[in-house]
């Protein structure tokens, strides 16, 4: 179903009604196609999913934060999945989505990097930067789309770009779509968390030329940015009905990666003492 | 299906496979080019959009291929990046293979073949192509994402095509106006840099208005026949407040024609 | 009682027109095209408390409404009125916000004037929900009611199929998660005034910047027990600069085929012979000024 309020009574398309509450993959198979022959022919669907990773830019560096969990359907199936990683000494890749393509993704940077490793010992070779890992992950991500068998996450890369002496922040999906900001967020993130985080970036930093932020050049302090990688972290926990109080932030500075324990955010559930139903109750 | 059946599981690899993916997905925004006599200005808004979400305020639709060329390109964000980055390759190549820069007509001809390469999955993509003819002309070249194409005065594309098409029509077409019989109707493609840019800067301000898609930043590249006199761009006073320009260097040998980067920012509503 | 063979009471609503609706939307490719209000529209509950400042509602609304991606309306106004100590912000399709919050303004009207009271807010609000449930979401009508009544501030968001909500903070529309998200992360109880206005402003522009389907202006609406403050554009963050280039034309510039001119002025001489249209002593005839009539002195001027 789609949640966005813009879709609000409109009527149901035939992809929309088929599992209608996400409980998919439970008690539910894909529908038969009229034209299939044959066994039922399943249609590539992500299984268990992680929702959304945001990312800020600040003084020095860049931010990502993600939660704990990996859902199945609507089940919190597992609640201590690590869904930042590493690529090498200056990159970190935030993943949502279907979790298999993560590990699959994993698998091959992880591939790639040990080789780039191998290069660097024995030659004067430089290590992969953030930007060339995006784009071996953009290129990834269209060339299976192109195969109409996409790797079906969007993925946030920071790190820090020594070449440019700035942080960086790129965003790459399932359709091989990539685009930079200094404030991202993926899937329910991008409604909730990035209005807050480009707030709180753009009033510090201003809006330059092209309408890009950071015409001040003032960017916010490491802590500002945690504060406000934490408010959304929590936002999202309260709005987000896939996600969980339990998420991970990691920073990529000059001096490399770090990628902290996970941490829950102070909820305050208080006011719902007072509320009394949804029209004329007042016990 | 009876090839398959020896074997159930090979059967789940090889049968064709059905996927709900679709591979396709607007991002909005707007490009628009208009040749003069001998400049051409090829723009684009930076906005990328996906349904009512602004993935990014800052994304680039407007390359720069050579000294005399610039392509826009608009639809399908991720086809779009992916086919200018194939263009530049076949562009090096032929620089390597002939120590010279291709023409425009040569692009024109060249990104036709790549559109209709995939005729039957196509690049979701509108190109429009601006820069200086060999004989030292403005030249604008639109295509269709499967290679039909056309040299023209001007065009629009991109969602809002259908607002800024008209306007241009009667601005630089001059259709829907006649003119007293002592005037003859002016010829398309003449008009001077000043009137251009404000034409293109208008059409830019005034989808953002009407068109969600369309804001965030404008980005005009003008480049200019060789020899041409560029005071009409860079001396002070010439455009107007809040917009600034640019050089950009060559990226060949430099032939004497020069590419300017002229930038102003749009409604972020 | 029902004796069979009677035909059913022929109440109640008719939706046969939904299958030719279909049938012709089919043929022609597409349904009739609505105006749809994109539309952030917020409120929150504030004062009481240590505030300092007595209990009252905020409200909140963009100005743009949209037909797919085009703006319709620059600057609309998307706070509704239905009584004077209740207002309802509308998302959803226009029309029928429109004609939803009329309708019920009217009912509301009549109903406290029969019961000789000021309606309670959840008189509004039942009111819209009956309505748009016999609708099952067809009026497509997503709102935020809020107003203070005998019983305090009330607040309310109903969705047009006819579920509604009561909390102390509430966002609609396609900017509502835009909005929300502002409100969950700086929402506390007894703000004061100027809190609540600021904090229902930022929340719009949240939904202004960040939602394609609203944008413009901030409409502010303030409640409380004395009646209803109206800030009509109480931001404008998005004025539109001056255009680079005068778009006038020459005179004939447009072609025609055929000329025409005819004389709108109809001079007619009446003699009055007898009675009170008699001419009288004393006055005089006065030539009107040419231009002259509504808006005469600054009416067109033909050859401008």
């Amino acid at each position: 179903m789609n949640h966005h309020p813009a879709a609000w009574g409109q009527p149901l398309t035939a992809h929309q009604q088929f599992d209608m509450y996400s409980t998919n993959p439970m008690g539910m198979s894909a529908p038969r196609s009229a034209h299939s022959h044959g066994p039922v022919q399943n249609t590539q669907w992500p299984l268990v999913t992680g929702t959304s990773v945001i990312g800020i830019k600040y003084e020095g560096g860049v931010m990502l934060a993600a939660d704990n969990l990996a859902s199945y359907g609507s089940l919190a199936r597992f609640r201590d999945i690590e869904r930042l990683h590493a690529l090498g000494t200056h990159t970190i890749l935030g993943v949502a989505g279907d979790m298999s393509d993560f590990q699959y993704l994993k698998k091959e940077l992880d591939g790639l990097l040990r080789e780039e490793e191998t290069l660097t010992l024995t030659d004067a070779h430089p290590p992969l930067s953030p930007n060339n890992l995006y784009t071996f992950l953009a290129n990834l991500f269209y060339a299976r789309r192109n195969k109409i068998n996409p790797l079906w996450n969007a993925c946030l890369v920071g790190g820090w770009d020594f070449k440019k002496d700035e942080s960086f922040l790129g965003y790459v999906d399932l359709l091989g779509t990539t685009y930079t900001a200094p404030t991202l967020a993926t899937g329910f993130g991008a409604h909730i968390a990035q209005p807050l985080l480009r707030e709180a970036y753009e009033a510090k930093a201003g809006v330059d030329l092209e309408g890009r932020p950071g015409a001040d050049g003032r960017l916010l302090t490491a802590e500002e940015a945690e504060a406000v990688i934490d408010d959304c972290m929590k936002v999202l926990y309260y709005r987000d009905a896939r996600s969980i109080n339990k998420y991970q932030v990691a920073r990529v500075t000059k001096d490399g990666v770090s990628i902290s324990e996970s941490k829950s955010s102070e909820t305050e559930w208080m006011y719902a003492e007072g509320l009394r139903g949804y029209g004329g109750q007042t016990q | 299906m009876a090839l398959f059946a020896a074997s159930a599981q090979q059967e789940a690899v090889a049968a064709p496979i059905q996927h709900r993916f679709d591979p396709y997905e607007d991002n909005g925004g707007t490009i628009l080019s208009i040749a003069g006599a001998d400049f051409s200005v090829i723009a684009g808004d930076t906005r990328q959009s996906q349904g009512y979400n602004i993935q990014t305020r800052y994304a680039r639709k407007v390359w720069q291929l050579t000294d005399k060329v610039v392509l826009a390109t608009n639809g399908f964000a991720a086809d779009g990046a992916n086919f200018v980055k194939k263009v530049k390759q076949r562009l090096e190549w032929y620089e390597n293979a002939h120590q010279k820069q291709m023409s425009i007509k040569s692009i024109a001809r060249m990104i036709q073949t790549m559109l209709y390469a995939k005729r039957f999955f196509p690049y979701y993509v509108y190109n429009i192509l601006g820069g200086i003819e060999e004989d030292g002309t403005g030249a604008v070249y639109s295509f269709d994402p499967v290679g039909s194409y056309e040299r023209e005065a001007c065009r629009a594309a991109g969602a809002a095509q259908s607002l800024i098409q008209p306007f241009l029509d009667n601005q630089i077409y001059f259709r829907n106006q006649t003119f007293p019989a002592d005037q003859p109707k002016p010829i398309p493609g003449n008009l001077p840099l000043g009137t251009v840019l404000g034409l293109v800067i208008d059409s830019f301000t005034s989808a953002t208005e009407r068109h969600i898609e369309v804001g965030d930043g404008l980005e005009m590249y003008v480049v200019m026949a060789k020899g041409r006199a560029v005071d009409d761009l860079t001396s002070k006073g010439a455009l107007p407040e809040g917009v600034v320009v640019e050089e950009l260097g060559p990226l060949g040998e430099g032939g004497g024609e020069r590419t300017f980067l002229v930038r102003r920012t749009l409604k972020r509503d | 009682m029902a004796a069979t063979g009677v035909a059913p009471n022929n109440i109640g609503f008719d939706f046969s027109n939904y299958a030719r609706n279909e049938f012709l939307g089919a043929r022609l490719g597409a349904q009739a095209k609505t105006t749809s209000t994109g539309t952030t529209i917020v409120g929150l509950k504030y004062g009481g408390g240590d505030s300092g400042d007595e209990e009252g509602i905020c409200l909140g609304a963009d100005t743009r409404a949209t037909g797919g991606p085009i703006v319709a309306d620059k600057n609309c106004e998307k706070i509704h009125y239905l009584t004077p100590h209740i207002r309802c912000c509308g998302a959803g399709t226009a029309a029928d916000t429109e004609y939803v919050t009329n309708l019920i303004s009217s009912n509301l009207e009549l109903h406290s004037l029969s019961q000789g009271r000021q309606v309670r807010v959840v008189t509004a609000m039942t009111m819209l929900k009956q309505y748009l449930y016999r609708y099952q979401g067809h009026v497509g009508a997503y709102l935020v009611v809020g107003g203070v009544d005998s019983t305090g501030p009330q607040l309310f968001t109903v969705h047009a199929h006819g579920s509604t909500d009561k909390l102390p903070y509430v966002t609609m529309g396609s900017g509502s998660l835009a909005a929300m998200a502002v409100f969950e992360s700086a929402y506390k109880e007894h703000l004061t005034k100027a809190e609540a206005i600021a904090l229902v402003a930022r929340a719009i522009r949240a939904g202004v910047f960040n939602d394609l389907g609203s944008g413009s202006n901030v409409d502010v609406s303030v409640i409380t027990k004395a009646g209803t403050e109206t800030l009509r554009n109480y931001e404008t963050p998005n004025e539109r600069g001056i255009k680079s280039r005068d778009y006038k034309f020459r005179r004939g510039t447009t072609a025609w085929l055929k000329e025409n001119v005819r004389d709108l002025v109809v001079s007619e001489e009446v003699k009055v012979t007898m009675g009170a249209g008699k001419a009288q002593q004393g006055t005089t005839d006065r030539p009107v000024a040419v231009g002259a009539g509504p808006g005469g002195e600054e009416g067109m001027d033909l050859d401008a």
